[in-house]
């Protein structure tokens, strides 16, 4: 009966410990340190003229909250507009850059931009040490058609650049993870 | 001359010690249990060379003793044989214990004669040793799903979960060596932490009719032990080494053993597997390696009357994840889904295939188990058997994600589950025909997630405290009938602390139902403090006939409740292997198992037939299923929610084996099983589909124990799925499609071959060849319970050799 008495004791006393040790302090709240919560383009004309913004805002990240899109204005048609991407995480505050982070691993990710109705073009003008392009800049020339579409823009995480077409901008055989994909509704007058 | 030698000894003493020889030893043999007379147990005095007996009331007498300590041997049929020394000081009266139940015995025997199961009333299959070695290179899950009735859910090739008729996770108990384990089994991709080498056999009991196991075993009990130890003076061992080509995989594990006489015995064993890229029939699946290492020491001092075990085991587990089924969102899922249905015409390889490697990158899991018990255990006369045990389980998992910048290395899951158990249990066996066992059992749990990570907690901090108490009758009215009946209460409370999104906590309706839980706002979370209470009755009933020596038949009836485990209750957030978010719910109450359940058995010179069938009725039954798609800046994601319906199971397993001469066998292995929601009206989801393995095998002892089987394994397409297929909008194509999700994979037939011989190196070594050759015709194929069925084909041909030495 004592080894019995014992190991009650033991038993107790181990269950005393684990309580107290982590009973009275709250857990700390978690920090989400890689969420993208808003992506950012800035449309600037090359020859002067109204800049356009387009945004995606998700404040709750994977929560059930969609997330917010929106875009300042039409694009003027037969025009040339330098394109910037500004990624951030607002879940912190003051809101986290992200475009550092992706600038770092540039070989390992790569932004797809698709228009719809052929309502313009894309170039990248960003190419990380291998000469593939990245995508956060980039120059967007709308034609002369007029009319509304879609501007997809697609992060993949280890994309193939080196499969074909990736590297010019089709996104078909890119493979990799999806990070980021945002839709906007685009007009152009 | 007998006489002379004894006139002249006792002369000897008399006149050395001046002592005279006319004293008596005298008194009663009798039951250790009951306290029954032994009658004819012989009394042999070796060094006097006399016999006598014990008569009808079991007293015996010896006389003409001299002065001194005497040392006789009783022996009785059936009873163990017993040395006794008693000192002769004058006339002496000594009382005799006999041992007449030898299963106890047959416990610390290796071989033991008598039956290898649990139970006497249960659907109960046991896998031995011989078995157990040819999987010393695989899982747990590899070994059962021999077992008619047994499949398994896998991720992938090396994360392997049985499923017993159809349950998993939660509602299979898993015992290793009198431990419960306690390994975060909510999730369908956590293998059990078990080490199959460390193992000597084991029991698989399907239904939750072995109550002292744990009330909540709605599937079964897995019951481990260890390999049995001989009570000699012997040193002893194996080891087995085994190389493969697919993986190009090598594993050792060694055992050893010292066992005394007197009672003492030790056991070390250690193992270490190593795999690089599998590979499917037409490409090497990249990210799916395993390196595991483990060890354990098993030692203590075993008597009848008492003993103790002391046991620690440690396990680590790095397991590579197949890099192509790491997505982002339902777009990535599609685009794997579509690469599957090309299967057939090009065979494309799965997205980011690369070529072989040992190396295990991100996804991958990194989990470490280890178990410290100690048990004690007192026979007292004339009453029964009393066993306290108490264990300590650590187990550390971490979750590697591909993850970029400087959280590259750092882990997105690390939980650390801490478990306290004691148990004890009280066995009544005075009588061998009415057997009772009470037990109690008390647990204490600790989950931490370390926040660290960066990543929202898949799993909250919580403490976890279980009670439960039982008790069971086993009842034999004749050699041919016996009777079961148990009885369970345990009582479960969560308190956990866990954030919310606040969106998510509105969403949910939680902000009306729970809303005094809050207990911190941090303005886009919440943090709050569910404490749950669940109590849980479960009953069983068995019955066992047994006709004539052919047929027997087994009846029984079990009633489980299960509460919610915690991924039931608390999962909140993405799971990238899927491109699903999965959500809990705190409203979630426990799941009742109604199971009934009927066996036939027949046995003749050379045929054996085992027919086993249930009906499992679950009300309440928690499962997860899709109820929607939600919007992130990563693109569309399918919710699946945890909801309860009322289940219906019910199937037929069947075990048959017929020898065509000494040398020839066929075996027949088949089970059929169907899930029904019955609410919803429609099929379950993750229900085995029919299958059947047909094995035409060779023996002849006469070639070194040549031993040869030819596996035929043919799985039927499951036809029926509930159709959680839906709609969802590829911005990159422009256009909505129907993402097919349900339809399971074709029906496909594999071959297997497995031999072996065994060379005897000397009197106390042998060595054992085999060589063994899975998926012979390299069969391109994907199994509906294989997480990774979207993204990749299952494992192709593998060539595999073993050697074994016993020494």
């Amino acid at each position: 009966m004592k080894t019995l008495k014992n190991l009650s004791i033991l038993f107790m006393s181990a269950l005393v410990f684990t309580a107290c040790s982590n009973d009275d302090d709250n857990p700390e709240p978690v920090n989400e340190e890689e969420v993208i919560t808003t992506l950012t383009a800035t449309l600037i004309p090359v020859t002067g003229g109204t800049t356009v913004t387009l945004q995606t805002r998700d404040l709750d990240g994977d929560g059930p909250n969609d997330p917010v899109v929106s875009v300042s204005g039409a694009l003027a048609s037969n025009t040339t507009y330098n394109g910037t991407l500004e990624l951030l995480n607002e879940t912190e505050s003051p809101a986290e850059p992200i475009n550092a982070e992706i600038e770092a691993e540039d070989d390992e990710h790569q932004f797809f931009y698709q228009i719809t109705n052929s309502l313009a073009t894309f170039e990248y003008t960003d190419f990380d040490g291998d000469s593939n392009p990245i995508g956060l800049e980039f120059t967007v020339t709308t034609s002369a058609n007029l009319g509304t579409g879609t501007l997809t823009i697609t992060l993949r995480h280890e994309p193939s650049k080196s499969d074909t077409g990736v590297s010019d901008g089709d996104i078909t055989n890119a493979g990799g993870e999806t990070d980021i994909q945002a839709v906007f509704s685009i007009s152009v007058e | 001359m007998r006489y002379y030698i004894l006139i002249i000894t006792c002369c000897l003493f008399s006149i050395t010690y001046g002592q005279n020889c006319n004293y008596k030893l005298s008194g009663n043999i009798h039951d250790f249990h009951d306290g029954s007379a032994i009658t004819g147990a012989t009394i042999y005095i070796k060094t006097l060379d006399r016999y006598t007996t014990s008569n009808i009331e079991g007293n015996y007498t010896i006389e003409d003793l001299c002065k001194g300590l005497l040392t006789f041997e009783v022996s009785h049929l059936g009873c163990e044989t017993k040395i006794i020394k008693v000192q002769i000081n004058g006339d002496t009266q000594y009382e005799i214990n006999m041992e007449h139940h030898i299963e106890e015995l047959n416990e610390i025997k290796i071989d033991a004669s008598g039956n290898p199961k649990l139970t006497k009333t249960s659907q109960e299959t046991q896998l031995k040793t011989k078995t157990l070695e040819r999987f010393s290179a695989f899982s747990l899950g590899d070994a059962l799903k021999h077992i008619s009735g047994v499949s398994s859910i896998n991720t992938g090739n090396t994360i392997v979960k049985p499923v017993i008729n159809g349950l998993h996770s939660s509602r299979v108990i898993v015992m290793t060596n009198g431990v419960r384990l306690q390994d975060q089994e909510w999730g369908i991709e956590h293998a059990p932490n078990i080490d199959l080498n460390a193992a000597g056999s084991i029991n698989v009991i399907k239904g939750a009719n072995s109550l002292a196991y744990g009330g909540d075993a709605i599937g079964g009990v897995i019951v481990l032990k260890p390999q049995k130890i001989s009570l000699k003076d012997s040193l002893y061992g194996k080891t087995i080494v085994s190389g493969q080509t697919n993986g190009r995989g090598y594993s050792i594990a060694s055992t050893l053993t010292k066992s005394w006489q007197k009672g003492w015995y030790f056991t070390g064993q250690a193992s270490a597997k190593r795999f690089g890229d599998f590979e499917a029939p037409d490409y090497s699946l990249t990210n799916t390696g395993l390196d595991s290492k483990g060890f354990s020491v098993n030692t203590g001092f075993k008597t009848f009357e008492k003993g103790f075990n002391v046991y620690y085991s440690y396990l680590n587990n790095q397991i590579g994840i197949l890099r192509g089924s790491h997505i982002g969102n339902v777009e990535d899922l599609n685009n794997a889904i579509n690469l599957q249905n090309l299967v057939g015409i090009i065979n494309k390889e799965p997205l980011d295939t690369e070529d072989f490697s040992y190396e295990i990158n991100a996804p991958r899991q990194d989990v470490t188990h280890q178990i410290i018990k100690a048990d004690f255990y007192k026979r007292f006369k004339k009453f029964g058997r009393l066993e306290v045990l108490y264990d300590f389980q650590n187990n550390q998992r971490f979750e590697y994600d591909v993850r970029v910048g400087d959280d590259r290395n750092k882990p997105a899951i690390d939980l650390t589950l801490k478990t306290h158990t004691l148990k004890s249990s009280l066995k009544i066996d005075t009588n061998t025909n009415a057997v009772y066992r009470f037990g109690l059992a008390l647990g204490f749990q600790n989950n931490f997630a370390n926040p660290e990570t960066g990543v929202r907690r898949l799993i909250p901090d919580y403490d976890k405290y279980d009670a439960g108490v039982f008790a069971i009758s086993n009842f034999k009215l004749n050699d041919n009938t016996n009777l079961d009946f148990g009885l369970r209460y345990d009582f479960n409370k969560i308190d956990a602390k866990k954030f919310y999104r606040t969106s998510r906590w509105i969403e949910r309706g939680y902000d009306v139902d729970f809303a005094n839980i809050v207990i911190d706002d941090l303005g886009t979370q919440l943090l709050v403090n569910p404490v749950l209470n669940y109590h849980n009755v479960s009953a069983s009933a068995g019955m066992s006939h047994k006709f004539n020596d052919k047929n027997t038949i087994i009846f029984n009836y079990g009633l489980s409740n299960r509460a919610p485990n915690s991924s039931e209750l608390f999962s909140d957030g993405l799971h990238h292997s899927a491109a699903r978010i999965e959500l809990g719910d705190l409203r979630i109450k426990q799941e009742t198992s109604h199971r009934i359940s009927g066996s036939y058995q027949f046995k003749n010179k050379s045929l054996s037939l085992n027919l086993e069938s249930f009906l499992n009725h679950i009300n309440d039954y928690i499962f997860i299923k899709p109820t929607g798609t939600e919007q992130t800046i990563r693109g569309a994601f399918p919710v699946w929610d945890y909801i309860q319906t009322d289940a219906l199971l019910y199937g037929l397993d069947v075990t048959a084996n017929y020898n065509f001469s000494r040398k020839w066998f066929l075996n027949n292995k088949s089970s059929f099983i169907k899930g029904r929601d019955l609410i919803k009206k429609e099929a379950l989801i993750d229900i085995p589909s029919f299958k059947t393995v047909n094995v035409l095998g060779y023996l002849n002892k006469k070639w070194l124990n040549f031993n040869a089987e030819l596996q035929s394994e043919l799985i039927l397409m499951q036809n029926d799925y509930p159709n959680n297929n839906f709609e969802v909008y590829i911005p990159t194509t422009e256009e909505f499609i129907l993402l097919d999700i349900s339809t399971p994979p074709p029906t496909y037939h594999l071959m297997h071959f497995e031999s072996d011989i065994t060379i005897k190196l000397s009197e106390k070594t042998d060595l054992n060849v085999g060589i063994n050759v899975t998926n012979i015709f390299n069969t391109s194929y994907r199994e509906y319970l294989n997480r990774l069925r979207y993204f990749a084909d299952d494992l192709g041909r593998n060539f595999m050799l073993q050697l074994k030495l016993n020494y």
